[in-house]
């Protein structure tokens, strides 16, 4: 140490001990801050409410319900013959998102699922745009008589939540 | 401010804390260019504006209740029991719309006459901060009366990271706490709005480091040769800076005691309702241009990109306007392309504030094309082939020759 000189430098143990304690405590910061980051995730009473049921029996051919799981809206939707047949009738490769009908429902006259664009979360409105189905006002996204993109910003097709019947007229969602 | 420091007290004082020499040596003495015009008026109106909201958010905060049960109804408390309530909580929204005006022109002033050229390049990028900075704390702040538009404004809004591949609906959920906006959502955003503001008055404080570094441009854009281009900072500005002040008030009360909600928008006194989207929604005016361009691209991650980029172009404009001059009133062809990109930026705000239906969507198109034109081709060829106008030897010349 004696013979340094100011300016001229030279690697020196005390170098490596500057490197060793500022990764150190680079490190630790970086863990220090994983909790100030996590407390913003969604929170386990957040977490603890995931399902609910639904009773079907009141929705006449035609009609469509809105219930809210977990904040969000869920359609249901009791669809007529024609819905249904549009909606198979439609060759896949048109599709933005390709899915047959059948993929998206459990019984045919029954289509569940999320209320939310995929574009940026606004909530369609039914029986509006260009194919008998929803169109989400936000933007100008069009979704067709089984909630596919067909038109529009939105990238995907309106979200099938997970879903069973529980009886003919209950579905439990979630 | 000479005759204090006579005084021995306060000489005793200063010589320990020297807040009156600072004082004196930045805003009486300070030199400021003798020729600036009404357009540098808008610097000092925007930390009126600043102080303005900080006021009057922070009495706003007494009363106001940050949960989704009780939000709206506390602001609705605020309008008609507390006292003074509804002129705070106008002052407070029309602060805001102030706010934008005052530093939107700021901002077209240094784009007028170059103010971002070196070596002002640090003090330019400062002041995109700022904006950054205020376009999150006015966002923030507009989701707090928890209306449908503030609701959807925030889904909208904080959806537009969930374009991000892969990473984008976990940060979605991450910003949301939650599934979808909600409490957590709202009591974040308080807790954020409370603070930005703040953060903005240390980031204007290194704006006016790197200002009083550099000193002010001026209408010629020229630099300073000597101490007969400046005039003392007091009287002559800030007198200048207290008029401007004046209008700027008669302006806010105008709006404030005659038009109080004419910039807001009716959908936010409907009480938030998480399953029904309003049929039209749209930003508050300032953000308008800038969701004209998202709406723009028909693709989910262009849009959000243009979008970005729009904003973050400006932080290589020192580099992207290849002319050593700074003011366009020797640039005879920037001068014009300046005034296209204003047409540009109001026929994009009323873009955004229609729905994107029929003659709408190609011309936001076209509008969003040309405003990164100007940006990434014209500007740099008409650095190169304008043929600039004479510039006057010094600033203090034109003026003690009249
Ligand atoms: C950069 C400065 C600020 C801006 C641009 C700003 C902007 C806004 C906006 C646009 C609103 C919604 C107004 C409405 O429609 O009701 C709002 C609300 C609010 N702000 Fe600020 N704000 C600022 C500073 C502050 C500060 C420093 C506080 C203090 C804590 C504050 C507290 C509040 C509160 C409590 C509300 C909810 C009450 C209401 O909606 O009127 N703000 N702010
Ligand atoms: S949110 Fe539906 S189109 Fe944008």
């Amino acid at each position: 140490m004696a013979d340094q000189t100011i300016g001229a430098h030279e690697e020196t143990r005390r170098d490596f001990l500057y490197v060793a304690t500022g990764a150190v405590a680079a490190v630790g910061a970086a863990m220090a801050i994983w909790p100030f980051i996590d407390q913003m995730n969604p929170a386990a009473d957040v977490l603890a409410l995931s399902s609910i049921e639904v009773d079907l029996s009141p929705v006449p051919v035609g009609q469509q319900i809105t219930v809210n799981w977990r904040g969000k809206p869920v359609f249901v939707r009791h669809r007529t013959e024609a819905d249904i047949e549009e909606a198979r009738a439609v060759p896949i490769e048109e599709l933005r998102d390709p899915q047959t009908d059948e993929e998206r429902v459990v019984k045919p006259e029954w289509l569940v699922m999320v209320g939310i664009c995929t574009h940026l979360g606004c909530v369609p409105l039914a029986d509006q745009g260009d194919f008998d189905g929803w169109f989400c006002p936000c933007h100008g996204s069009h979704y067709d008589s089984s909630g596919r993109i067909r038109k529009g910003p939105a990238p995907l097709n309106l979200a099938i939540p997970g879903y069973a019947f529980i009886d003919d007229t209950t579905i439990r969602v979630g | 401010m000479q005759a204090l420091l006579n005084n021995g007290f306060i000489r005793w004082f200063d010589n320990r804390l020297p807040v009156l020499s600072w004082t004196n040596h930045h805003m009486m003495e300070y030199p400021a260019p003798r020729n600036l015009n009404y357009a540098w008026n808008f610097g000092s109106l925007a930390g009126l504006a600043l102080v303005l909201q900080i006021v009057t958010g922070i009495v706003l905060a007494m009363h106001y209740t940050p949960h989704a049960d009780m939000a709206f109804d506390s602001v609705e408390r605020i309008m008609r029991d507390v006292n003074y309530g509804w002129l705070l909580r106008y002052m407070h929204a029309n602060g805001a719309s102030f706010f934008f005006i005052v530093v939107y022109l700021h901002i077209a002033r240094g784009l007028y006459y170059g103010s971002y050229k070196a070596p002002r390049e640090v003090l330019w990028w400062l002041g995109l901060v700022i904006l950054l900075l205020m376009m999150a704390t006015a966002f923030m702040g507009y989701v707090l009366p928890w209306g449908q538009m503030s609701f959807w404004g925030a889904t909208v809004i904080t959806n537009l990271f969930s374009a991000i591949p892969l990473i984008g609906e976990p940060i979605v959920q991450w910003l949301w706490g939650g599934f979808a906006v909600g409490n957590a959502t709202l009591n974040r955003f308080f807790s954020l709005h409370f603070l930005l503001p703040f953060v903005i008055v240390g980031v204007v404080v290194l704006h006016l480091w790197a200002l009083h570094h550099k000193k002010s441009n001026n209408p010629l854009g020229i630099d300073y040769k000597g101490p007969q281009d400046f005039i003392p900072f007091h009287p002559y500005y800030t007198i200048k800076d207290a008029f401007g002040a004046g209008v700027f008030l008669i302006l806010f009360a105008i709006f404030l005691f005659y038009a109080p909600n004419y910039m807001g928008h009716p959908d936010n006194y409907i009480p938030a309702d998480p399953l029904v989207t309003p049929a039209h929604i749209v930003p508050e005016w300032y953000f308008l241009p800038f969701y004209a361009i998202l709406r723009a691209i028909p693709d989910k991650l262009g849009g959000v990109l243009a979008m970005g980029a729009s904003i973050f172009i400006l932080f290589l404009l020192p580099w992207l306007d290849t002319s050593r001059i700074r003011s366009a009133t020797f640039r005879p062809v920037f001068k014009w392309f300046f005034w296209l990109l204003m047409i540009d930026l109001v026929v994009l705000g009323f873009c955004g504030a229609n729905p994107p239906e029929g003659f709408w969507v190609p011309l936001s198109q076209v509008a969003t094309v040309y405003y990164f034109l100007h940006f990434l081709i014209l500007l740099p060829l008409i650095g190169w082939f304008e043929r600039p106008r004479p510039l006057p030897d010094s600033i203090a010349k034109p003026v003690l020759k009249a």
